[in-house]
């Protein structure tokens, strides 16, 4: 049985959410937790530990979030449900 | 692409890039003035209540200005917010006194450690963008208890909703209206008590009138006071220390030499060896408490009903979307700035009072020593004799300032940093107005979000669903006045454990609404009755671990199984066994609830977790609750999978129409 537009849309969407949580999991976490060999490694004067913890994984939060907007956007064109502009 | 603001409306909010371009350029101009001011020998105090005077009033103009009569803009603006406006705004209502204040204050004590305030207050807005908010949008909710009862069929889940929501809300406002109370107090040298009710006046001038639509516009305004505020005296230090005024690059120097500083105390005996050095990890927090604490923090941030009713304002599911980007780039800017503005006054107070002789201390150690910021040799430092006598008490010492003697409260980080670092008063003054702009932005959020919870979800939806729409705004206007009310006057008894409570309102939002709201969307199997099971079970068990860890820690060894705390560093106990003994058996402590200063207060657990971060606890327990519960109930009607669908798709329509009549 062929499937329908929406359940395309909505797995597409569901593997759009987990690769998002995929890459939280791993800058909100993960990372963090080799700071102790990351502080080894010290650039400008920032031990590179401290510095993904303070500014590293901002900024990669901020640039995913943009990204999925676009992301989340094209899939919901691409299945005729996004809303008229 | 900032200045183009798209949405209709006719009157304030067209050529909003304009009027906000002229409202910056207008503060500016205002700071310079009173730059000018201060040369010419005008003092202080007028100064600060010129800066007050001034923000509040304009707030207080935009209150007025955009107030409404219409039901669709009190609740929701009328959905009219662009995208990147939102983005302000919503960076306005979620950075509190907490973050505008505090936040500096306990990277300066914490080091590393307290980087966790920092990961998990942005990280979490991934999950509102990913999860929660697009789907609430298109849904069409007026408030976060609307789409639990709409979706979980039935008031009993909107009940619980409105529980949940009071619980984490009222607390968190009292301790914005404390916030300003401290600010008027230190600043205009007011009494405290009347500087809360003269800070309730500001916000309900811009809450009151136009609801959702005026405080929108306030906020964005008051985003663009605290971030200037916070900004500019960090890029001036970073510009006379280092060179060049970006702060976020230079502080890398600045940790450089402050580990080159921590290596001299120890050698030279100024620093025990086991100082907290600035840069390393799990000093104040164990591993697991750290990234537990990160986790509730975040998964909290997703759960905040005044959070997430920013995201109703926008015009389209796809506008929330880019609008939660833009929010976390707003409040990026200042937490990114954050751990420099530590490092820069930890700098400072290392090289210029640690090693150096008890009499030499500069003048602002003895201002902020006389309200008990700052604390030498274990007591207030109030004057040189003080200071020196205290000092005198301990066996051995030298009469050089040692770095275990030296205590500095983190509220005054933020604050006094202008003026150890030698900036003209202007530079505290505008301080001040960013603490200020912080704290009265969040609470407007705050207080229409338990005001609307209350008129719409309980008045209306519950008690009188035929009520007009202008009765349900007088009823909305008078709970909204209530309820500052009594926030102002509980903030004015001063509740010592303020600070620790808002931390709590994290956990319980978390474990009360995140399972609930998520499933929700994500899995069509969700039941009502699963629902109401898991939002108990998580709230309950999260406020246990909260009330018992910090209220009544005897009876949680003892009938609970709970044991002390560990050190992060050494790994020992925090009571010992022998204190634990004596503790227990201690008539005062045993009888009721603990004051903080106990020596068990908040000091046991279960496997060594700090109750800040219980959600650990309870948000696990709400997901299987609910999961459990709802595979025992009949699955949903088709209705309702055919609702979630709708939700899951942008196009079409809100699904929540309200009445507007």
């Amino acid at each position: 049985m062929a499937e329908t537009t929406a359940e395309v849309h909505w797995k597409k969407t569901s593997s759009l959410m987990i690769l998002m949580m995929a890459l939280w999991l791993f800058f909100g976490f993960i990372v963090h937790m080799f700071v102790v060999p990351l502080n080894g490694i010290r650039i400008f004067g920032f031990p590179l530990g401290f510095y993904m913890a303070a500014q590293g994984s901002l900024v990669v939060f901020v640039g995913m979030l943009f990204w999925f907007a676009k992301a989340q956007d094209k899939i919901d064109r691409d299945s005729g449900f996004a809303e008229d502009e | 692409m900032a200045t183009e603001a798209k949405a209709g409306g006719g009157d304030f909010t067209s050529g909003l890039g304009r009027i906000y371009a002229i409202y910056t350029g207008g503060f500016l101009a205002f700071i310079i003035l009173v730059a000018i001011l201060e040369r010419a020998g005008v003092p202080n105090k007028i100064l600060g209540y010129m800066f007050m005077g001034f923000t509040i009033l304009v707030y207080a103009f935009i209150g007025v200005v955009t107030r409404t009569a219409e039901v669709g803009e009190y609740y929701v603006a009328g959905r009219k917010v662009p995208a990147f406006y939102n983005g302000m705004a919503t960076g306005a209502d979620w950075m509190s006194a907490a973050s505008f204040i505090g936040m500096a204050g306990s990277l300066f004590l914490l080091g590393y450690d307290g980087l966790a305030f920092v990961l998990g207050w942005t990280g979490g807005y991934v999950l509102v963008a990913v999860l929660i908010a697009p789907f609430l949008r298109k849904f069409g909710a007026y408030t976060v208890p609307d789409f639990l009862s709409a979706r979980y069929g039935g008031n009993t889940a909107r009940l619980c909703g409105v529980m949940v929501l009071m619980a984490c809300s009222f607390t968190y406002v009292v301790a914005q209206i404390f916030g300003t109370g401290l600010i008027a107090q230190r600043f205009l040298d007011m009494n405290f008590e009347l500087a809360c009710f003269v800070g309730l006046a500001g916000i309900l001038v811009c809450s009151m009138l136009g609801g959702m639509k005026a405080v929108t516009w306030t906020q964005v305004a008051q985003y663009i006071v605290l971030i200037v505020a916070y900004l500019i005296p960090v890029v001036w230090m970073s510009a006379i220390k280092f060179g060049i005024p970006i702060p976020q690059l230079t502080y890398g120097q600045a940790l450089q030499q402050i580990s080159d500083l921590e290596q001299s105390f120890i050698k030279n005996g100024l620093a025990p060896a086991t100082m907290k050095i600035h840069t390393e990890p799990f000093t104040s927090y164990s591993p697991a408490n750290y990234f537990w604490l990160i986790f509730c923090l975040m998964v909290g941030t997703a759960s905040l009903p005044h959070v997430l009713m920013r995201y109703f304002t926008t015009p389209s599911v796809r506008e929330a979307r880019i609008s939660v980007a833009w929010s976390l780039l707003f409040i990026f800017i200042l937490y990114f700035t954050a751990p420099a503005y530590a490092a820069f006054s930890k700098l400072e107070v290392y090289s210029t009072l640690i090693g150096k002789p008890l009499a030499d201390m500069p003048m602002w150690v003895y201002n902020w020593g006389k309200l008990g910021l700052v604390t030498i040799c274990g007591k207030n430092a109030a004057s040189i004799a003080d200071v020196a006598a205290s000092c005198k008490a301990i066996a051995g010492h030298a009469g050089i300032l040692r770095w275990q003697d030296l205590g500095i409260n983190t509220d005054v980080v933020v604050i006094s940093t202008p003026e150890i670092a030698g900036l003209p008063y202007v530079i505290t003054g505008l301080v001040a107005a960013g603490g200020l702009a912080a704290a009265l932005s969040t609470a407007d959020g705050l207080l229409l979000a338990i005001a609307n919870a209350l008129s719409h979800d309980v008045y209306y939806k519950m008690i009188n669903p035929n009520a007009p729409a202008k009765q349900r705004m007088v009823v909305s206007r008078v709970l909204l006045v209530i309820v500052a009310i009594a926030a102002a006057y509980v903030a004015s008894t001063r509740p010592t454990d303020i600070v620790a409570m808002v931390a709590w309102a994290f956990s319980l939002a978390a474990a009360g609404l995140f399972p609930a709201l998520v499933l929700g969307i994500w899995w069509k199997r969700a039941t009502g009755t699963g629902a109401v099971a898991g939002i108990l079970a998580g709230f309950f068990v999260t406020l246990f671990y909260l009330v018992i860890t910090r209220y009544w820690p005897h009876v949680g060894v003892n009938y609970f199984g709970m044991t002390s705390l560990l050190n992060p560093i050494t790994g020992a106990p925090l009571v010992s066994a022998d204190a634990m003994k004596a503790a227990l058996s201690n008539p005062a402590i045993a009888d009721g609830p603990v004051l903080a200063s106990s020596p068990l207060a908040s000091r046991v657990g279960w496997f060594n977790l700090n109750n800040i971060s219980s959600a650990a606890f309870g948000l696990p327990i709400g997901f299987l609750v609910m999961y459990v519960v709802s595979m025992m109930t009949p699955a949903p009607s088709k209705e309702m999978q055919d609702f979630v669908d709708a939700c899951r798709r942008p196009r079409g329509k809100t699904l929540m129409e309200e009445s507007t009549a």
